[in-house]
């Protein structure tokens, strides 16, 4: 069966909804995850969208942005910002997405500056509700691209906490809850040592190996114990993502 | 009174130079690009800029040299990534150095929110472990007094104006908006007056039949703009869908500094208004973004 990457990302993705769950589905391919999650394994999945919008049915038609017409016709609610961040705030949502140009050995993210904020090298867009996300979601699940300048030591801004130095760290910082707790990315998925807060490999995707995947990351990156390959998209996840995204704006 | 004005007096009016200004407030729908083009055709200048994403309507503005501030979560362009004005601004100083305060999208968002209610500031978890405070040198870390945890504290924003796309207003400023608001009602409350851009303009009788639905109150209301498809490439439910196109075109055609010139002047300084934008968009193109199919609520009962 042959799929691409992102298809494998958007089903490694889905699985990591459990049924039931409240989840904050952040833009581009978690938002395909959630439609297929929502069709496969989780039916009473809700979606919360940032800007303003919950939902217990995917969109009736590929979203391109959250604020899209078609993510808000037969939404359950059309609000405020302020709601679903304070949803967020109370611990009321499991899982959140979120995306990465830069994520360390702890799971910290930046989104904001490469190099120093004063003189940045490069000027990345911002947290918009990453950071929100990252802080107040009983846990968080990163997606991106895999190679040695993305996956490095230690972020050069931390726009989205992770476990930061280690475990203890986030409460010791005063924030109550969560933490990263997978990050798909084109090459694997990273897990966490619960003891430490670091990240381990916890599975290869297909063609990949613990030796590749150690060559793209930055770090002397850890191998979990129940190390295997990634389970490949099935037929019927494909068909769900491709009957979604037919033209492969997200998925090609 | 009718408020009703064209959007080049409301911009000459009411958006001088260095002044506050939010944008974008509903994030991706409702962005009022048509205003923030007739502020780049007058060349208004030392503008703060604060909003959410602002999509990339804030990367044009500061491409072209209308910014000296941004207060914001997050600025790029949604469709594509990066924003390439706002990396050359803050890479290269070009067109100018640009001052940036960090925000997460809650933080602006209770910023608002505290400048609405009148309040000095509000405490919240959020962005606490992040750098976010060392980029933003007006939040306080504190312990709250009520149960010793810590806190960030976010004080209060009080813009100068809001500029608001909406779907339908009266002349006074009464207004309708629908779908995801974002922080548009916090901008509106928070703010010194609102500029309002609607798609149509109806009698007070259609407002009042549905008060649940005003964005706002009309007496902070200080212009009303008629401008249909003034928010285009953003969607407007109901009226128009996302130009997912046009944000990629833009994207490509800003990769450089001149591209950028050229880019404006077609979109921007060579058209008079945005009927003109309309117009060079072209009538195919347009109709393309029109609704597929209606979908109207159900009527609610006000009776007594």
């Amino acid at each position: 069966m042959d799929y691409t990457p992102q298809e494998m990302m958007v089903a490694a993705a889905a699985r990591e909804i459990r049924d039931g769950e409240v989840v904050f589905t952040g833009m581009r391919l978690p938002l395909i995850a959630f439609a297929l999650a929502k069709t496969m394994h989780a039916p009473a999945a809700i979606g919360l969208f940032e800007a303003g919008l919950m939902r217990d049915t995917p969109a009736p038609e590929l979203l391109y942005t959250m604020g899209d017409p078609p993510n808000i016709a037969g939404a359950l609610w059309a609000t405020r910002m302020i709601n679903t961040m304070g949803l967020l705030q109370q611990g009321e949502v499991d899982l959140g997405f979120i995306g990465g140009a830069q994520l360390d050995r702890f799971g910290n993210l930046n989104t904001s500056y490469l190099g120093s904020p004063e003189a940045p090298k490069t000027k990345l867009p911002g947290s918009g509700g990453a950071a929100d996300i990252s802080s107040l979601s009983k846990r968080f699940v990163v997606i991106m691209p895999h190679d040695r300048r993305r996956l490095v030591e230690r972020v050069d801004y931390i726009t989205s906490p992770g476990f930061g130095n280690g475990q203890g760290w986030r409460q010791r910082g005063g924030l109550k809850r969560g933490g990263p707790s997978a990050v798909i990315t084109t090459l694997c998925v990273l897990g966490f040592d619960p003891s430490t807060g670091e990240a381990v490999l916890r599975s290869y995707h297909p063609g990949q190996s613990v030796a590749s995947v150690r060559a793209e990351t930055g770090w002397d990156l850890r191998v979990s114990e129940d190390i295997h390959e990634t389970r490949p998209p099935t037929a019927e996840e494909l068909a769900i993502i491709r009957r979604y995204d037919p033209q492969g704006f997200w998925t090609r | 009174m009718s408020k009703i004005m064209n959007m080049c007096d409301a911009v000459a009016r009411f958006v001088p130079n260095g002044s506050s200004v939010v944008m974008g407030a509903a994030l991706e729908s409702l962005i009022p690009f048509a205003a923030g083009h007739e502020i780049i055709r007058r060349q208004i200048r030392d503008l703060t800029l604060i909003g959410p994403i602002s999509d990339m309507l804030f990367d044009q503005m500061i491409g072209a040299c209308c910014v000296r501030k941004v207060i914001a979560a997050w600025v790029g362009n949604v469709s594509a990534g990066l924003g390439h004005n706002y990396r050359r601004a803050c890479e290269l100083g070009i067109p100018q150095r640009l001052e940036v305060v960090d925000h997460s999208n809650f933080t602006v968002s209770l910023a608002l929110l505290a400048g609405g209610l009148g309040a000095p500031f509000i405490p919240t978890y959020t962005a606490l472990g992040t750098d976010i405070p060392q980029t933003n040198p007006t939040f306080r870390q504190s312990l709250s007094p009520f149960g010793g945890e810590r806190v960030l504290l976010v004080p209060a924003l009080r813009p100068n104006v809001a500029i608001l796309h909406v779907q339908r207003s009266d002349e006074d400023g009464n207004a309708h908006a629908w779908g995801s608001l974002g922080v548009s009602e916090e901008a509106a409350l928070a703010s010194e007056r609102i500029i309002l851009v609607a798609e149509e303009i109806v009698p007070r009788q259609t407002i009042v039949s549905d008060p649940n639905r005003v964005l706002a109150p009309s007496f902070k209301v200080c212009a009303v703009v008629c401008e249909p498809g003034g928010a285009h490439p953003s969607p407007v439910q109901g009226y128009y869908n996302r130009d997912h196109e046009h944000y990629h075109e833009y994207h490509s055609a800003t990769r450089t500094a001149e591209g950028n010139t050229e880019w404006i002047e077609r979109w921007v300084a060579g058209v008079r208004d945005r009927a003109g934008y309309l117009e060079e968009l072209g009538q195919e193109r347009w109709q393309a973004l029109q609704l597929k199919g209606h979908r109207f609520a159900a009527p609610v009962d006000y009776g007594y």
